[in-house]
This record gives structure tokens, sequence and C-alpha cells, in this order.
């Protein structure tokens, strides 16, 4: 059901049935680690190009959800799947091998929840019976993108931020969870007049403020009704600004917020200011988090998944660049 | 929706780079880059018995060797993080440019991938330095064809003297 101006509240009992990931060596030396279903120890995934490598990783996520559910390709009523690469290839060439009714969602970073989002959508309006999200990035394949060569040696300032390897899929039905999606509201872009394509979180943390405050004014709730509140990519150099921004809105979210890029990779590792990519949010959310509801550490969390909108081009022509985000309200079922 | 109301924020929380920190990295590791080039051509002087010039030249081409395996190892970039400035300055920088694009491209073939984008990073460099050679070449063909030199020194010289007239 449609709430205020950019929110929907599922009413008809909206479940995430099932999730699986699979990631890189990076991410799995990481903190979170032991949350993952699949791992490599080889950004390859044994295959010979990133961009191959990366559609590895989908179709290792997309089965791994299979092989716990026992359910198969024509069960799935639709998926909504995206990545960060230019026509988002890695993925159409993963379901290329799957026949499921297809939509390729674009959102940068914000995908992971954008197809989340959809997916609920189709199935509390009863379009879909099980509606599938996938999301996917590979650092090297959006190095080589929107960055240089990947062995370039050229330094990176401490603010940049280090894209993750991995890929994460979601169920979304009527079948009964521990995990229910309660309420999603689709970001509206914002473009704060940021132009480094190295910062990225300052640029994406007015985005994720706006939804956020929109989230909680369409509701009717405030902060303290989540538990947690996770943002997908903001890193060390977006939190404290999306704290801030909210705090001028009178919302105080300092103690119940979290960032994916700061969760997934340890203190020790070298990923700048954090992971980025809309794997990012994605494997944190469908491993970690939903651990963490699963177990009922946390029984209220908000994801709020944030995407820079760029591409190298258009930032060489003198644009500044827009972001947007999309969050989606998760609860565990008592 | 576009809006200059985060500026204020935003600024306040923006982390500036260390720029004196950097620069000091960068001279300390450019200069043993440098310093290893010299200790090269000290070897070829002394140990192969090359004139200084032809060593000068190896040296270059073995600094540049070194560096382009290096980065096919994948040991170049994490270096560069390091070293900053001082990696990608000296001539190591040049080679590890070409030699990381031309790894980049080799999924995509030996004439589309590797050929096109073997100057991708360079290119600019390259554009520019045959620029600067064309305008540094005019002026120097100027000044000692037309035997320019000995006047503007007296220029100068006449310049200094109405200075200490004064």
């Amino acid at each position: 059901m449609k709430v205020g101006r950019q929110s929907w509240k599922f009413n008809n009992d909206v479940y995430i049935q099932e999730t699986a990931t699979a990631v890189g060596p990076m991410e799995a030396q990481g903190p979170l680690g032991q949350y993952f279903d699949k791992k490599y120890d080889n950004s390859y995934c044994g295959k010979k190009t990133w961009e191959q490598a990366e559609s590895q990783l989908i179709r290792d996520a997309v089965e791994g959800v299979f092989s716990k559910t026992n359910l198969k390709e024509k069960d799935i009523s639709v998926v909504f799947a995206g990545d960060l690469i230019n026509q988002i290839v890695p993925t159409h060439y993963t379901f290329r091998d799957f026949n499921i009714p297809f939509f390729g969602v674009y959102g940068a970073c914000s995908t992971s929840m954008e197809s989340l989002l959809l997916s609920a959508v189709f199935v509390d309006s009863d379009q879909a019976k099980i509606a599938m999200a996938a999301t996917s990035s590979h650092n090297m394949t959006a190095e080589r993108q929107y960055r240089n060569p990947t062995e370039y040696g050229g330094p990176k300032p401490d603010c940049a931020q280090y894209t993750v390897t991995g890929a994460g899929v979601a169920l979304v039905s009527h079948t009964a969870s521990k995990i229910k999606i309660e309420s999603a509201t689709a970001g509206i872009i914002v473009d704060a007049g940021q132009n480094n394509p190295n910062d990225m979180g300052p640029a994406m943390a007015p985005a994720a403020a706006q939804t956020i405050k929109q989230h909680f004014e369409d509701l009717q709730i405030d902060e303290n009704y989540y538990d947690l509140i996770v943002t997908g990519d903001l890193a060390k150099g977006g939190s404290p600004i999306l704290i801030d921004i909210l705090k001028g809105d009178g919302y105080n979210i300092k103690d119940i917020h979290d960032d994916c890029g700061k969760l997934i990779y340890g203190n020790d590792q070298p990923v700048f200011s954090g992971g980025s990519g809309c794997g990012c949010c994605a494997v944190v959310t469908y491993g970690f988090i939903k651990e963490l509801l699963k177990t009922k550490k946390v029984k209220k969390v908000l994801i709020v998944a944030t995407g820079a909108l760029l591409n190298p081009i258009i930032l060489q022509q003198k644009e500044t660049i827009p972001c947007i985000a999309h969050a989606v309200a998760l609860s565990v079922v008592e | 929706m576009k809006t200059k109301k985060y500026d204020k924020v935003i600024q306040k929380h923006e982390v500036k780079p260390k720029y004196g920190l950097n620069m000091l990295i960068s001279f300390v590791f450019g200069g043993f880059v440098c310093l290893f080039g010299q200790f090269l051509i000290e070897i070829y002087v002394h140990w192969f018995g090359l004139v200084r010039d032809t060593a000068s030249t190896l040296s270059i081409v073995s600094v540049i060797l070194i560096t382009s395996i290096l980065t096919g190892f994948g040991v170049y970039d994490t270096f560069g993080q390091k070293a900053k400035a001082g990696a990608f300055i000296p001539i190591s920088g040049f080679a590890n440019s070409l030699t990381s694009a031309a790894l980049e491209g080799k999924n995509e073939g030996i004439v589309l991938g590797i050929a096109t984008n073997l100057f991708k990073l360079a290119g600019a460099v390259i554009v520019f330095s045959i620029v600067s050679a064309y305008v540094f070449g005019i002026i120097r063909y100027f000044l000692v064809e037309f035997n320019l030199v000995p006047q503007l020194e007296h220029v100068v010289y006449l310049m200094v003297n109405m200075v200490g007239l004064y």
C-alpha cells in the first residue's frame, strides 16, 4: 500500500524467504567472512576475465538460494537484478543461463535495495509469487570502468573507497520466514554539488538523509522505531555527515547507525575510507544483517542503500554527482 | 533535486589530504628510485666498462623493465600507494602506466585491447612532452640561431647596471 510521498507499506505478509551470498578474497578475510556462503580466494573466481568472474559470483548466489530452498528457476515469477558495469552485462550474462522473466535495474550502489523494493512491491500486490532480487559488484571491473587500470600505481586519497567483490541474492515471497519486509521508501535524486569521484560518501549522505527523513514522515514514525539503521556505502567519510544532517532535522540516529562499507572490512585492510559498490550493501544485508535478525539480536532494521549516479565522462564535462538512496525496512517475525 | 543546503555540513567533515607529509614521502621514495638508477649506472660503468652515456640509457631501460615486471606481478600498485608521487614521477611511473594499460586490455585482443589502450594513461604525457619540445625548440632556435643570447645578456647587464645606478 502506498503511504505518504515516497513509501510503501506491505500489509500482505511479504517475507525474505531465503538469501545467498558469494564474495571475493578481501571480503572473505574481513570481519564478516563467516556470514558469507561462497568464498573465493582469487578475484578471478576461476574465470578468465573479471567480467566473467562477476557473472560467476551472481551465478553462485542464485544457485545458492536454489539449493537452500529446493526451488527451481521455473518457480521464480520475476527477477530484478543489476550491477555497476556498463549495460549491466555481468548480470545479463548470468541470467542468460536462467529462464526467468527478467528486469535489469540500475541504481549504482543502491541497486541492492532498489531490486529488493521492487520485488517486495510485486509480491505484495500479488503480481509475483516468488520474486528474486540479485545484485553484484566486482572490485576490478568497477576499477577499470570508473577509474584507472587495476595495476596502475597512482596513489588514491584516504577518502577513496574500495569496491566490494561480491554478489547477493534474496528471494521474496509470501512463504513465512523469520524476516518480514515491513515497508520501503524509494529515493529521489539528490545532487549536493559534490564533484570528487574519489570522495563519494559526502556526495551520497544528503540523499540518504532525504530518504530516511521521508521514510519517517511517510510512515509517521521516528528513529526510536528501529534498533538499527544501516546505510549502504557511506563509509567513514559520509557517515558523520548523514548523522549531522539528520540531527539538524531533529532525528538522532548516532547510536543506532552503522554502515555496510565500515562493517565489511577490518581496520587492518587497505580499503581507505571503507567498502563501496552495490555488492557491499547486498552481501552485508543478505549475509550479516539477515543473521542478526534471525538470531533476534536486532528486531527492526532500516537498510538504506546509497548510490552515486555518475560516470567518468560526465564528470570530465564538469558535472556534479547526483545521488540516490532507497530504503527497505526489515523486521523479525515474533 | 539540486541543492546547496548541505554545503556547510559536508565542508565541516571534509578530510584534507596531508600535503606536507605526502610531499616528504614522495621525495624520499622518489629519491630512492633515482638512487637505484644511479647505482645501476655506476655498476654498468665500473663493472661492465660502458661509457657513462650508454650506461645512463641502459639504467633507464633497466628501471623500465623492472617496473614492468613488478607491475605484472601486481606489486607496483601497492608500492605506488605507499610511495605516492615518488612512484609515478620517475620513469618507473611511466613504465607502470604503459604496462598496466596493456595488462588491462589483454582480454580484449592484441589490436583492440592492448594496442588501442596502451597509451590510455601515457598518451597525455607524450602529447605534452612533444608540444613542450616544440615550444622550447622554437625558443631555443630564436635565442641561438639569431644570436639573441649574447644580446639578451647585454640587455640584462644594462638593466642590472641601471638598477644599480638608482
